[in-house]
């Protein structure tokens, strides 16, 4: 941001970190009590891990289904919230919160990596197994290339223009980039371990279309070695199958060997990680920092487990605090949904 | 129970018991093995439980499905005896089943 700019602030109650299954419920226990919430999440998609890691696994222990798969949990989710028209974020993380309330009148500036601004009387984290970032590869002293020359992600594909770009992996992700980069790029070379290639099979016959013209190189194998100085690489070393070594000149290294999950930004937030998880009580489940919760999987507190359930009964619960630092003056009284007509007129089915 | 040997990237060996009929991931877990991180908790999902194969239990380990094959494209510095270890059952004839975790996994 630079200085003149005028920064619009989103202003929500509450912000929450994570749209996986626990952050997804979290809207509907805050709506019902009148809270509405903004989403932010690293993915481009909704549904956390459900959707990313197992959308077509089944799941056995969800209470009252005895089978759903995780997309089919994230599809239901969705469907329920709808009446709290959740506002969601995807595509970005959240980098940095600054405390601007009291420990009694709680509220936060939260800035995304893509420069959102958002001002929310209560955060609640459910940010599971930490957000999904792209996997690095153990190549020595790639770390040093990192912004300049290896890219794991492309946000100016202009800044790619007249490059001499090697792309690593054999997915969705590396033949897209291959396509799209193929017009602005000095020279492309796609590098994969074997001659297969699981991503769309129009986006791989289009790339063997290109190789065959000589428009482009594709080489088998694994990169082992970075030539470069002062952060800017010049070559990269691939080992083929037979084990033979080619060094291929290049300006930009782009790996793609699918995501994992680091905790992040959030781990500077003062929250007093233990073994990188958000200590929580677990009558509110808050964390070290009034107003802000810690739900799902990413809290820990003596007996926790892991488990989808757990996350909905941490959602509820932090829900009643929330409403306080939300209504500070309206009293709030325990209600049922199968009867409190209150309750049926924000569900829309009264 | 089945004999399993996990040696990590130093050289480090750890033996432990896997029951018969888990997994050669979940044996790892289960004994605090350090070096497999499993992270989708064996959905073959994340690449992250990658393992070498002792030469010598290749045969008897068989070779990765189509989709672990496909999900070995997420591992690094994968070799021919990689084996995703969440897609390993442990039976009676892998006992002394030995195998190497890479240097990193996620």
């Amino acid at each position: 941001m630079t200085q003149g700019q005028i920064e619009e602030v989103i202003h929500t109650d509450a912000l929450i970190v994570g749209a996986g299954p626990v952050g997804l419920f979290a809207v509907f226990e805050l709506g019902l009590l009148d809270i509405r919430a903004h989403l932010v999440d690293i993915l481009p998609k909704i549904g956390g891990q459900c959707s990313e890691l197992y959308p077509e696994k089944p799941i056995y222990d969800i209470p009252g289904f005895p089978l759903i798969t995780g997309q089919g949990l994230v599809d239901n989710l969705m469907k329920q919230i709808e009446p709290f028209h959740p506002q969601f974020h995807l595509g970005e993380m959240v980098v940095e919160l600054e405390t601007l309330g009291t420990p009694d009148a709680p509220l936060f500036r939260v800035r995304t990596d893509a420069g959102k601004v958002f001002e929310a009387k209560a955060v609640l984290i459910a940010a599971g197994g930490g957000s999904f970032q792209p996997k690095k590869p153990p190549i020595a002293g790639i770390d040093t290339y990192e912004g300049a020359s290896v890219f794991y992600a492309v946000r100016k594909m202009e800044a790619m223009r007249g490059k001499r770009i090697m792309i690593v992996g054999g997915g969705d992700s590396a033949l897209d980039w291959t396509l799209n980069l193929k017009p602005l790029a000095e020279r492309i070379t796609l590098v994969h371990r074997r001659d297969a290639f699981r991503a769309a099979p129009h986006s791989v016959n289009a790339m063997r279309e290109w190789v065959a013209d000589k428009q482009m190189d594709l080489l088998i194998g694994q990169v082992t070695e970075l030539k470069g100085e002062n952060g800017i690489l010049s070559a990269a070393v691939v080992k083929g199958e037979d084990g033979s070594l080619h060094e291929v000149a290049c300006d930009a290294l782009m790996p793609f060997f699918g995501l994992t999950m680091k905790l992040g930004p959030i781990a500077d937030w003062g929250l007093g990680l233990h073994e990188n998880l958000v200590p929580a009580d677990t009558a509110k489940f808050e964390t070290n920092v009034p107003g802000i919760f810690a739900i799902g999987d990413i809290n820990t507190y003596p007996g926790k487990l892991k488990l989808i359930l757990s996350g909905f009964h941490e959602a509820a619960l932090a829900a009643q605090k929330v409403h306080r630092y939300v209504y500070p003056d309206k009293k709030l009284s325990f209600q049922y949904t199968t009867s409190s007509t209150s309750l049926q007129k924000k569900l829309g089915v009264s | 129970m089945v004999q399993i040997t996990y040696t990590d990237a130093k050289g480090t060996a750890r033996t432990v018991n896997g029951e018969v009929g888990s997994t050669v991931m979940e044996t790892a877990i289960k004994n605090s093995i350090p070096g497999i991180d499993a992270e989708c908790g064996g959905a073959c999902s994340c690449a992250t439980c990658h393992v070498y194969v002792d030469e010598a239990f290749l045969p008897l380990v068989g070779a990765p499905e189509q989709a672990e094959e496909d999900m070995l494209d997420f591992a690094f510095d994968v070799r021919k005896n990689s084996r995703l270890s969440c897609q390993i059952k442990v039976t009676e004839a892998l006992e002394g089943l030995r195998v190497t975790t890479p240097t990193k996994q996620g």
